[in-house]
This record gives structure tokens, C-alpha cells and sequence, in this order.
């Protein structure tokens, strides 16, 4: 039971980097993207050939699926641009199934619909991560979730991040505000992409295997949900997303009901709670953060007076 | 030489010739009006000029400098900034905010090396300094349009007038040489216009250049050194509200023309 709670947090704490890299498109920037899973993927499948057929080290491996989801970030972000709202979704859309029909039928490569098992795990000063040690596992991940929420923390807490919510807000106010929209468009959606490939190369290290039909679009919609579900525009809330729905999309088997309520239940649910959030919460269980920033200044005019 | 002047600028959208020819010339340091009936094409000769639209023909010319090809963006870095005719806050963003947005691309502290590099290896160091710098600069301009009081209001919770107020503070937080007010005092009631009108010329004294598109006479012509009039995208008059008052023209473009 414990080691089924402890598989469930890893999980939760791979899901989160990939959907705190996808709040930064959605929630920050407001370009609605529906390709994130394809970003997992990339990162998984980099992951899974790097280290089996390349015999490359994990950590190399991790750095390099993150590079190359990104470069795949670049890929879609520049052509879509001047998409906007449902244009862009479709256009991600179409990248995410793109992505997973590559894997599916780069036989030479991917190994097709059988997938690549074996990936070994990634060692740290002679230790060696497998899935059957699970604690281990979670402090390693917990370290990169920390590492990710602080970086993106950072960023949204400056000029960057402001621009960024700018742009959700009013694109052409946000240009004759003199920010670069195209340069943080293509960024953000780098950044994000990047977290997805790096959730995607742990996903495959954690499983040592990968299959290609995991990534697909319901994974996609699974990731906009815990985006949705916590509030968008918040990375801590959506932590509590993806907690909430990766519990959620786990608790028949946790409570062993598995038999009564099938895994495609899970479809229904997601669908739900998407229908349900835009009708009655549109800004998330949480919401977004209001920085005020004028709070600080009493002090300081105090100060000053003085 | 004029701080802004467009040559023969002209703006065809399909078989309409919403601007047509156009030589419109702004001095330095003065309050320009820009005048016309509705659909004149005032509003399009912003945009041509501020990038967010780009001219058929002509060119446009700033401190000597042909900036017609200059996407929005790089127009606001040369000094340009502009208000908009339907006002466009950050809406979900905090007062405070919105003015902080202005300071975006002079995001480094004057103090630090120009150079890109030096600042990103002076990393956190760097990032500190800048907010901090962006905070004081914002602070500044709050102040000057008293919005101090509302600085974590949401934009949008604003009351209308607060609002055009906002905007324009967010456009001087870019610190330019050359504001463009597109109807400042549209939907403002007779008091509010009248403090608008103190504030316009504040800004000039601040060695800010004005240019605004307004409908509200007793504004323009009390406080405007000189005024173009656009008629059907074309220039038909420029000179002295005095003498604006008494061209033919003009008065023909507003109350049409007499029978006898």
C-alpha cells in the first residue's frame, strides 16, 4: 500500500514539471496549447534511445531530451505566432498527433508499437535509481520539481513574467509597450516545451520503458486539466491540479474498485472537470496570485519620511 | 526640423484610401491636435506612425530617422508612445503593475554596463537592481496622476476616468520624447476635461512632445500650438487654432457646405 501511495506521488511530481511548464504557456501567456503529452513524449523517446541504443548517461540524456523538446518548442512556436486562441489549439493539435504518429512508425528507431523496454536507471555517485526503491526516486524528483517551481518562480516575479501576462492581457498594448511579443511567444513555448521533455525523460528513466501510445492527445487534455483545475496562471495551484487529478485518476485502484470503474472512466472525469471549472470556476480552485506590489512601498515611503 | 514628420504617407485598405498623401509635421516640444470628422483617418495615421500599421507609401521620419519599416515595439524603444483610442489596459493586472510594464525595455539599471552580456553574468545581482529601478520609476508616475491611493486596484475595477489616467501614465513609464493621445478626453465629463487639459500641458513642461486626436473643440483649441485637420484621409488645413477657427475649409469639413 505504502509503495502504491509512494508511486503515486512520483507520478504527481513528474506530472507537475510538465504541467507547470504548460501553466507558463496557458495560464501566464494565455496561448491555449494542447500539445504537451507530445513534449512528454519527445522527451521520453529521446530519453529511451539515448540511453539504450546510444548508451549515453542519464544525466546527459535528461539534458539533451530537454534540449530537444525545446528545439521542437521552436519548431511549433515560430509558425504559429500569429495564431490565436482556437487557431493555435488546433494548430498543437495537430503537432500532438504529428508527434505521436512519428513514434508510432520510426520503426528504426523507436521500435514502433512495441515500444523500448530496458532503459536503465540513472546512477549518482554509484547509486543506482530503480523503480523498486521508490523513496529514493521521489527525493531525486523532488529535487527537480523544487528546482523548476523556483526557476519559474523567479521569472514570472519579473520584467519577464509581467510581459508575459501582458501579452495575455492585450497584445497590441503589450507591443506599444515596447516588448517583443514574437521573442516571448516562441520563448515561453520553449520553456514550456523543455519542462515537458525533461517530465518525459524522468517518465521514461522511472518506467525503464516507454510505449508510444501513452503520449497522446489524453494525456494532453489530463495536463490542461490539472492546469485548469488549480488556476491558471499560479504554479502553486497548479501543483494542487495535478495532485488532485493524478489522485483522482488513481483512486479506483487505490481503493481497490478497480474492477468496477474502469480506467476510461478517467476520459469522463477530465472531460467534466474541464466542463465544469469553465461554467462555475473559470480562474481555478485557487486562482490567480495578485502580487501587490504597492504593500511593499508603505514601507518604504515610511522610510523615506523619516 | 520637426521631431516627427511623414511624407506623402499613404494608407490604402483595398479600394479605400484611408489616409491619402498625407505630410503631417509635429515640433518639438509643443501640443499637436489632430482634427477631423469621423473616419477622417486620424486614427490610421497613428497607427501608420506608431507601427501598429504600416503605409501603402511614404515614409515617416523621427529625429531625422526613417522609421516607417519599425515594428511597434521598436518604435516605443525609440521614444514613441501612445495611448489608444479604446482604452487597452492590462485588465487583470494590479495599477501598479500596468505602469511597471512601461519600464520593461529599460529594464536595465542605468548604473550596469549597456552590454547584454556583462548584465546577464551579473545575473540576480542584476534582476534585483532592475526591479528596483522599474519600482521607483513607476512609483514616480503614480504619483503624478495621484494614483497612488488605487496601486493594487485591478485595472479594470478603475473608474473610467482613472482609467484614461492609467493609460497614459503606462505610456510616459516608457519614458518617451513624443506621446501620442488618441481621444483622452473621450467620455470625460467637463471637470475631468478640464483637469486633463492641466495635465496635458504638465506633461509638455516635463519636455514631453503631445500629439493628441481629439473631438472635444474647447480642449484642442485651448491647448494645442498647432492643429492639422484631416478631411477623407486628406490634410486640409494646419496652422493656429486661431486660425483653424477661421478656415473655409475646415468649416465646410464640420458643417458642411452653404447654399447660397
Amino acid at each position: 500500500m505504502l509503495d502504491f501511495i509512494l508511486l503515486i506521488v512520483i507520478y504527481i511530481i513528474i506530472y507537475s514539471i510538465s504541467s507547470l511548464g504548460l501553466n507558463l504557456i496557458v495560464g501566464y501567456t494565455g496561448m491555449l496549447s494542447l500539445c504537451q503529452a507530445a513534449f512528454m513524449g519527445i522527451g521520453a523517446y529521446s530519453t529511451a534511445v539515448l540511453m539504450t541504443a546510444g548508451h549515453m548517461d542519464f544525466w546527459l540524456a535528461l539534458l539533451s531530451s530537454g534540449a530537444i523538446a525545446a528545439l521542437c518548442g521552436i519548431l511549433i512556436g515560430i509558425p504559429t505566432l500569429r495564431l490565436r486562441g482556437d487557431y493555435l489549439a488546433i494548430a498543437t493539435l495537430g503537432f500532438g498527433e504529428i508527434v505521436k504518429n512519428v513514434i508510432l512508425n520510426w520503426d528504426s528507431v523507436t521500435k514502433g508499437p512495441m515500444g523500448i523496454n530496458g532503459i536503465p536507471g540513472p546512477s549518482l555517485f554509484g547509486y543506482t535509481f530503480t523503480s523498486m526503491e521508490k523513496l529514493p526516486w521521489l527525493f531525486l524528483l523532488l529535487f527537480f520539481l523544487a528546482a523548476t517551481y523556483m526557476l519559474i518562480r523567479v521569472m514570472i516575479r519579473s520584467r519577464v513574467g509581467r510581459a508575459l501576462e501582458a501579452i495575455r492581457e492585450d497584445e497590441i498594448a503589450a507591443s506599444a509597450m515596447g516588448i517583443n511579443i514574437a521573442k516571448y511567444k516562441v520563448g515561453v513555448f520553449t520553456t514550456g516545451a523543455f519542462c515537458g521533455g525533461l517530465a518525459g525523460s524522468f517518465f521514461a528513466a522511472y518506467s525503464q520503458s516507454v510505449a508510444p501510445l501513452t503520449f497522446d492527445f489524453m494525456m494532453s487534455i489530463m495536463i490542461l486539466c490539472m492546469v485548469v483545475l488549480g488556476g491558471l496562471g499560479n504554479s502553486f495551484a497548479t501543483v494542487i491540479g495535478t495532485v488532485l487529478i493524478v489522485i483522482a485518476s488513481e483512486l479506483p485502484r487505490l481503493l481497490g474498485i478497480s474492477h468496477i470503474i474502469p480506467a476510461q472512466m478517467n476520459q469522463i472525469l477530465f472531460g467534466f472537470i474541464l466542463v465544469f471549472m469553465m461554467i462555475y470556476r473559470p480562474q481555478g480552485i485557487i486562482g490567480r496570485i495578485k502580487l501587490n506590489y504597492g504593500k511593499m512601498m508603505k514601507d518604504e515611503i515610511l522610510h523615506m519620511e523619516r | 526640423m520637426p521631431l516627427l514628420y511623414t511624407k506623402n504617407l499613404r494608407r490604402e485598405f483595398g479600394g479605400v484610401i484611408a489616409v491619402s498623401d498625407v505630410n503631417f509635421e509635429v515640433m518639438k516640444n509643443s501640443i499637436t491636435g489632430l482634427i477631423g470628422p469621423n473616419g477622417a483617418g486620424k486614427t490610421t495615421l497613428f497607427n501608420n506612425i506608431t507601427g501598429l500599421d504600416f503605409p501603402t507609401k511614404g515614409n515617416v521620419f523621427f529625429k531625422g530617422e526613417d522609421i516607417t519599416e519599425l515594428p511597434a515595439y521598436k518604435i516605443t524603444r525609440i521614444g514613441i508612445a501612445r495611448t489608444f483610442q479604446n482604452i487597452r489596459l492590462f485588465r487583470e493586472m494590479t495599477v501598479f503593475e500596468n505602469v511597471m510594464i512601461g519600464r520593461h525595455f529599460r529594464g536595465n539599471h542605468p548604473k550596469l554596463s549597456r552590454n547584454r552580456l556583462v548584465n546577464f553574468a551579473l545575473g540576480m545581482v542584476n534582476l534585483k537592481m532592475e526591479e528596483k529601478d522599474i519600482y521607483e520609476n513607476s512609483i514616480k508616475w503614480l504619483d503624478f496622476f495621484n494614483l497612488l491611493p488605487f496601486r493594487d486596484e485591478y485595472a479594470k475595477n478603475l473608474p473610467y476616468g482613472r482609467q484614461r489616467e492609467l493609460e497614459i501614465a503606462r505610456a510616459l513609464a516608457t519614458e518617451p520624447d513624443l506621446l501620442f493621445l488618441d481621444e483622452p478626453a473621450a467620455g470625460m465629463n467637463p471637470q475631468e476635461t478640464e483637469e486633463l487639459m492641466a495635465t496635458i500641458r504638465k506633461i509638455r513642461d516635463l519636455g514631453v512632445t503631445v500629439v493628441l486626436i481629439e473631438h472635444d473643440m474647447k480642449l484642442v483649441m485651448n491647448i494645442c500650438d498647432t492643429i492639422t485637420v484631416l478631411n477623407y484621409g486628406q490634410k486640409i488645413a494646419e496652422g493656429t487654432p486661431g486660425q483653424i477657427q477661421n478656415n473655409k475649409d475646415v468649416i465646410e469639413a464640420y458643417l458642411g457646405k452653404s447654399d447660397d
